[in-house]
């Protein structure tokens, strides 16, 4: 019995009656749309965190105050203060691996502008932070080393801060008041374009450290954290060791003791993130695997039908001389053949909802290769599994029975 | 004994287990078919007759006795031999036809022959010819349930035919055509037998058509009650 005939023989069986065959393949089709389509989004998640990432530059570090082991109760630099103005410094000159430090001081703060008032946050930062967190300016200029030098009180506005207080009209050269004090609007930032989510980067002012020490916070020895940029992707691990080994003697901290600061790379934030987009996938991914399983036992539950319906059927085969084998192979090639069928409609019928619900909700998917194969893979082994019992209870019949079933 | 019988069948016994109760079908017959012999089987209803042609058609084995086919002691075979003889050597014609429906008469024709190793395109000449030797030229591609009953029947004789069987069996053939139709149909086994030479078992409850046969048996209870030769 050769494998091409057994085929023509299940297609022409199939064939008899397509719409049993196309509602049997219905739940294959389904299934295997449904993986297709939510594992590209769990997938386009990911895509979409990676590039938010990219865009905030990879070459970033952050340094804060606080070990590691203790990042949880001490880190944010909220309270708990030991980085100086002079620890920012001696990293921009002494790491090699280093291209720009931006010190940071942050704080929230009341705006107020003609009859209007906001609430925001105040990002004290170095004259390089644009270059740092990969940020574009999209009108006036940014504060140079000068202006942070002299701590003048100038300011740069968040994309959001600017409509709210200006609502279109030109901000440039206008006078706000943060606390009470008055600054010179000197810039706005692009937008980021997150509305929503948990933290909206285009609500924010940003201008010089100094000044927020000096006007904001009333201290100047102490700075709450350090953005860094690397010289390269590749030199960031080097920068982040050149950073702890120059902090680490400016704190005069003993060999073996525990910094009292931590050093973080975007990439390692960068995974965490991903790491939660793959759960996310998996969990998306398992939840339409059930749909795969359900229409798997779908095919078993119309081919056993099938098996019954067709009783007579087997029995003249048989009585041509059809071995057990060949109703056997019938069987297994009909389920195999509605199952692979159903899971091409299926590959295509994801790829299309993927896209429609990248289109309509406007979340990114991705389809990856990777998935097709394993939804292939899947469908055409749902077949097999879903397909023997039905197909050897077929091949078990009785000629003389089959034949004399009504 | 003479080993040219195409069927010899020594003490053969069919004994069907339903619940606690032996039903005896068959009880030792004895019996021998040479080739190109038409042999009639005729006896009240119950008498066994299908059980002897389910046997001889390797359907079903005996309980008890043995049964050679050209020789070969066919009785202690198994499943899949059983189907290959069935393939190869026997064409079987029922009373409900069986065909399977929703298909044309040249598939239900061809049918046999793809369990075979004969290559596809000589399935369709082979087919064909059957059909043509049964006079259904221009219906090959007609549907079965667009056929009359007679023209079903004329369908399944190609199919028992296609694979140039040595035994033709024939359970009751005519019993659901009208008597017309029944005649047309014996008129078919008939000229099978005298011109072909085929050998032909069939299964008859009506004595015109056991007219034509050379031989005849008669069952009763399982058993061979009378037999009759020309
Ligand atoms: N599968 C079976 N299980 C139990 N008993 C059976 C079975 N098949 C046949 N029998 C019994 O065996 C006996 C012979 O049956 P068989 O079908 O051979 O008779 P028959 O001569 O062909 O009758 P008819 O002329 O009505 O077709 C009957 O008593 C029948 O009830
Ligand atoms: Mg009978």
């Amino acid at each position: 019995m050769n494998i091409i005939r057994t085929i023509r023989i299940s297609l022409r069986a199939l064939s008899r009656n397509k719409m049993r065959s196309f509602l049997t393949a219905l739940g294959i089709i389904i299934g295997v749309g449904a993986v297709i389509s939510m594992i590209s989004i769990g997938q386009g998640a990911k895509r979409a965190v990676e590039e938010r990432f990219d865009s905030m530059g990879t070459n970033l570090l952050f340094v804060r105050p606080g070990s590691r082991s203790f990042r949880g109760r001490h880190g944010g630099g909220g309270t708990y203060q030991n980085l100086t103005p002079d620890d920012a410094k001696a990293i921009e000159e002494k790491a090699d691996a280093v291209r720009y430090i931006s010190p940071n001081v942050s704080t929230r703060a009341q705006i107020i502008y003609g009859n209007k008032n906001w609430n925001t946050s105040i990002q004290g930062v170095g004259a390089k932070y644009p270059e740092i967190r990969n940020w574009e300016i999209e009108e006036g200029i940014f504060f140079d080393e000068i202006i942070v030098k002299s701590g003048q009180k100038v300011c740069v506005l968040g994309s959001e801060v600017n409509e709210n207080l200006f609502e279109g009209a030109d901000p440039i050269g206008q006078i706000i008041r943060i606390k009470k004090i008055p600054f010179r609007v000197i810039g706005v930032l692009k937008s980021r374009g997150e509305a929503g989510g948990w933290f909206n980067r285009d609500d924010m002012i940003a201008i010089p450290y100094t000044t927020a020490q000096r006007r904001l916070i009333g201290r100047t020895d102490r700075i709450n954290s350090i953005d860094v940029s690397a010289i390269s992707m590749a030199r960031s691990m080097e920068a982040v060791e050149q950073i702890e080994e120059i902090l680490r003697i400016r704190h005069k901290i003993a060999p073996g003791a525990e910094d009292d600061f931590n050093v973080r790379n975007m990439s390692e934030i960068a995974e965490g993130a991903a790491e939660s987009t793959k759960i996310l996938t998996i969990l998306l991914g398992g939840i339409a695997s059930v749909s795969l399983l359900v229409g798997g036992i779908g095919i078993m539950n119309i081919m056993l039908v099938s098996v019954t319906e067709r009783i007579r059927e087997i029995g003249i085969r048989m009585s041509v001389g059809a071995r057990e084998k060949d109703i056997l192979l019938q069987f297994l090639a009909e389920a195999i053949v509605l199952s692979f069928l159903g899971g091409i409609i299926g590959i295509g019928m994801g790829v299309l909802s993927s896209n429609l619900i990248s289109h309509f909700a406007g979340w990114q998917t991705l389809v990856s290769i990777d998935s097709i194969a394993l939804a292939f893979l899947f469908s055409g082994s749902v077949g097999v599994f879903f397909g023997f019992y039905p197909a050897r209870k077929a091949s078990k019949l009785d000629p003389i029975e089959a034949l004399r079933y009504e | 004994m003479d080993n040219n019988d195409l069927i010899r069948i020594e003490n053969l016994t069919r004994v069907y287990k339903v619940g606690e109760t032996q039903v005896r079908a068959l009880s030792g017959i004895s019996y021998r078919v040479q080739q190109g012999d038409l042999l009639a089987i005729m006896g009240p209803s119950g008498s066994g007759k299908s059980t002897l042609m389910n046997i001889i058609g390797c359907l079903d084995k005996p309980t008890e006795g043995k049964y050679y086919l050209e020789g070969e002691e066919v009785s202690t075979l198994d499943k899949n031999k059983l189907a290959r003889i069935r393939n190869k050597k026997i064409g079987f014609v029922f009373q409900t036809f069986n065909l399977l429906s929703r298909t044309t008469a040249l598939e239900n024709t061809e049918l046999p022959l793809l369990y075979s190793n004969i290559p596809r395109k000589k399935t369709r000449d082979l087919a064909y010819k059957a059909l043509s030797v049964v006079g259904l030229e221009g219906r090959e591609l007609h549907r079965t349930n667009q056929l009359s009953g007679g023209e079903q029947q004329r369908v399944a004789i190609a199919r028992a035919l296609v694979n140039s069987p040595s035994l033709l069996l024939a359970d009751e053939p005519t019993g659901n055509l009208d008597t017309k139709t029944g005649a047309e149909i014996m008129d078919i086994f008939k000229n099978l037998n005298q011109e072909k030479n085929i050998t032909i078992i069939l299964v008859t409850h009506d004595p015109d058509v056991s007219k034509i046969a050379h031989k005849k048996i008669y069952l009763r209870d399982g058993k061979i009650i009378k037999e009759e030769r020309e």
